[in-house]
């Protein structure tokens, strides 16, 4: 018999413990992907953060370190800078990232640490039920803005890639969604590029992906997608917002684009400064 | 072989040792009286090949060296009590997550912004958990500057063996003075495999994993009863102190650090005044050395204890529960970052001595 | 001798803490116990310094020193506030050329010299705390020239070795004080 579909190598056997038609599933199964085409499931170190997302090191098959909320970008600079040749990332949700870990995010961004964050962004806290995030769009409702977020008690959402992107350190910062089959790939093609990025060594990478959080967004899974692409993407607009330029070749060798100037873990500074 | 004793600060020599044991990763924020280790480490550490990073808080720092250490590298930090407890959160994740690290506190007066002089108010914190759950650092304090450099060495090891958090706890005094110290020509450095790193499968049929969270109850409780053995075999062969003078003792010292070596001048200057007096001095806080108090406690010579600290009383819980009540525990303390003089020591004693005063000293 | 201590005491960039740590270097060299400890943090920012130096040929209890056998002053603030802090019969050293009054204890020898004034002379004010060494090391005995020299060429790197002339010159000029 044909085998027209196998599971990806980059995945565990463990089953999923998130909702029917959240977007997990399908951003863990494009890093795992990533991971196995590019040959690197035995080297790379991920770091789970907090969140929904805390059991992702029990899912994606590489060796993972699970963090503290919000310390994931710290924990991966220790992980990174002892082992620079291995593709290490970040997976983090928009409360761990945007809310709690600000400090770690900006400061890894902008030493350059050599690692890539995957930020995925549903605009709400969903492991402790449907809190406003740091992204929650105006207006929306959550338990703790029960009649809308109003940004004259609550703020204005954060945006995470157009902040960051202004940042000396970043090399390359796409937002993506995952809402559909042409956006997945898409997806998919922005996890690809941060990896050749992290491995010519040029500095922080970050894909923010928009997903759905139909439990606490109290709506079907294909009406979440439809409210993420009417709501979200118009608060958070796709696109590439650093390093568009950036090109690599056939083999992921960089060609050219504008890059930080001195990306970290790219050199021995030991050697440099004797 | 050791080498030609050469005069350093205790902060340097904290980093010098850290170097030597062969501790490639150092992570810190600025915070006084321990900059000098930072500032060694930032030079040093980066002619040796190792990493230094300057992190944006105390609470990235730890989180670097919890990275390092998940991925089976030496790894060092160091701080002053503010710091120590924004470093808290993640001195509880190394625990669950049994990593080996090195946690440097020298500390000083508090609570909140609190001084900058002397203090050793961290005694709880350091040996009674510091952040949350129910767990141990096996918590050295050094005398001397010499001791601080062998027993950061130590450290190290000591890490490794349990996969815990070693922490040194100094002083200003300890980190800013300048001592005679003598390196060895080789670091008594013990290798342990570490199959459980987190630094890529390489091979390996499974992927390792780093994580102090156990959702289910019963893998959680076991998890921690697995933890409280570690704990046991380490306060069963790790613990460190040293007796002063004990033979025949009628009053007893129980000092730490810096305290201790006040306190070795008012031995010599009792026993002018014709008074035996001995000391106790922890080198491990944690795990404490309860046999020894208790045997000092059973010394039929020995009258009473005088506990003295930098702090309102902390070690002294400890002092009284080795005691059991067998003998009385009087205290000593000073505050604020000031250091007791050894005038008021000794008063204490010749009023222990005279039966003039009542138990608990003054406070 | 057991914790001989000394005080080093002036404003910040006379290099009171660098000649503690000469006095310290020099004892060690003679294979004695030493510690130096400095005064840190905000008491360094008012513009005052000052370190405890203690000597020992058994292990050193406290290295701070609150009774010292003797007190270097380079200003008068140092001089008032350290005054206190010296044992009965101990040496307080002050430098005359900043120091127009003098200590109100009559228990204490006293060593008035013009140390700013021969530093001067010398070519840098860094010399004011040598020439006290000098007269410290000769009128106590705590360390000897011999030593002190040494100790200079172990602890400078060789490109420095030719100013060590010029500080036992200084160290020479202060000795002459003690007699």
């Amino acid at each position: 018999m044909a085998v027209v579909f196998e599971p990806t190598k980059g995945l565990t056997d463990k089953p999923f413990h998130y909702c029917p038609g959240c977007c997990h599933g399908i951003i863990h199964r494009l890093v795992a992907e990533t991971l196995v085409a590019n040959d690197a499931l035995e080297t790379a170190v991920g770091v789970a953060s907090v969140g929904c997302t805390y059991n992702s090191y029990e899912y994606i098959a590489c060796d993972m370190v699970q963090a503290a909320h919000g310390r994931a970008p710290a924990v991966a600079t220790g992980i990174k800078r002892n082992l620079k040749d291995s593709f290490v990332f970040t997976y983090q949700g928009d409360g761990d990232l945007a809310s709690i870990g600000t400090a770690e995010i900006v400061h890894a961004a902008a030493r350059s640490e050599n690692i890539t964050v995957i930020f995925v962004n549903n605009a709400v806290y969903g492991m402790t039920s449907g809190q406003m995030a740091p992204t929650t769009l105006v207006g929306q409702v959550t338990t703790t803005s029960p009649w809308g977020r109003d940004p004259s008690y609550q703020g204005y959402p954060i945006n995470v890639s157009e902040f960051l992107s202004n940042l000396a350190g970043a090399a390359y910062i796409e937002r993506v969604c995952v809402t559909d089959f042409k956006n997945i790939q898409n997806a998919k093609r922005a996890i690809q590029k941060a990896f050749n990025v992290q491995k010519n060594k040029l500095g922080f990478s970050l894909v923010e992906v928009l997903s759905t959080c139909p439990t606490n967004w109290g709506k079907d899974p294909l009406v979440a997608m439809e409210w993420l692409k009417e709501n979200m993407e118009k608060q958070y607009p796709l696109g590439c917002y650093k390093g568009a330029d950036i090109t690599f070749d056939a083999d992921g060798k960089y060609v050219s684009g504008a890059i930080p100037a001195t990306a970290n873990n790219c050199v021995n500074v030991g050697e440099v400064k004797k | 072989m050791a080498q030609k004793r050469v005069l350093m600060k205790g902060n340097e020599v904290i980093a010098e040792a850290a170097i030597r044991a062969g501790c490639r990763n150092y992570f810190g924020y600025p915070i006084t009286p321990q900059t000098e280790v930072m500032h060694y480490m930032a030079k040093k550490m980066v002619q040796v090949g190792g990493n230094f990073v300057q992190a944006e808080s105390e609470v990235a720092a730890i989180n670097m060296v919890y990275g390092a250490a998940a991925a089976g590298f030496r790894v060092m930090t160091s701080s002053s009590s503010p710091g120590i407890s924004l470093k808290q959160e993640g001195i509880s994740y190394i625990a669950g997550a049994e990593l080996p690290a090195v946690v440097v506190n020298i500390v000083r007066a508090g609570p909140g912004l609190g001084g900058i002089q002397p203090a050793q108010g961290d005694y709880f914190q350091a040996t009674k958990g510091g952040g949350h759950g129910d767990y141990r650092n096996i918590v050295i304090a050094p005398a001397s500057v010499q001791e601080l450099y062998e027993l950061v060495v130590e450290a190290f090891n000591l890490a490794d063996k349990y996969r815990m958090t070693c922490m040194i706890v100094g002083d200003g005094t300890l980190g800013q003075m300048m001592e005679p110290v003598a390196f060895r020509d080789e670091e008594p450095i013990v290798n342990v495999e570490k199959p459980w790193a987190a630094c890529g499968r390489k091979g390996d049929s499974f992927h390792h994993t780093v994580t102090s969270i156990y959702i289910d109850p019963d893998v959680l409780e076991k998890k921690n009863l697995e933890l409280q053995d570690k704990y046991k075999i380490v306060e069963a062969n790790e613990v460190r102190y040293e007796a002063i003078n004990m033979e025949d003792a009628e009053i007893v010292i129980t000092a730490f650090a810096t305290c201790s070596r006040i306190c070795r001048n008012v031995i010599r200057q009792a026993a002018e005044l014709g008074i035996k007096v001995g000391m106790i001095r922890p080198i491990t806080l944690w795990p404490f050395p309860y046999k020894a108090i208790s045997e000092a406690a059973d010394m039929s010579s020995v009258k009473a204890f005088l506990d003295v600290e930098l702090n309102a009383g902390q070690m002294i819980e400890d002092v009284r529960l080795g005691a059991n009540g067998k003998k009385p525990v009087y205290f000593h303390g000073r505050l604020g970052g000031n250091l007791p003089m050894q005038k008021e020591i000794l008063d204490k004693i010749v009023a222990i001595h005279e039966g003039k005063i009542t138990e608990g000293g003054n406070f | 001798m057991i914790d001989f201590s000394v005080i080093f005491a002036g404003f910040g960039g006379q290099g009171i803490l660098s000649a503690g740590k000469m006095a310290a270097e020099a004892a060690l060299y003679e294979g004695k116990e030493v510690s130096w400890f400095p005064s840190y943090g905000p008491e360094m920012r008012g513009g005052t310094a000052n370190c405890s130096v203690v000597f020992s040929d058994e292990p050193i209890g406290s290295p701070v020193v609150n009774d010292a056998d003797v007190v270097i002053c380079l200003n008068q603030p140092s001089m008032e506030k350290f005054e206190k802090q010296l044992k009965p019969g101990a040496l307080m050293i002050l430098d005359s050329s900043l120091i127009k009054t003098r200590p109100t204890r009559t228990d204490i020898k006293v060593i008035a010299m013009e140390a700013s004034d021969i530093a001067s002379e010398l070519g840098k004010m860094m010399f004011a705390p040598i020439t006290m060494l000098g007269c410290m090391a000769t009128a106590t005995g705590c360390f000897t020239r011999d030593s002190f020299e040494k100790s200079l060429y172990e602890i400078l790197p060789e490109r420095k070795h030719n100013l060590i002339p010029i500080n036992m010159e200084a160290f020479d000029r202060g000795a002459a004080f003690a007699k």
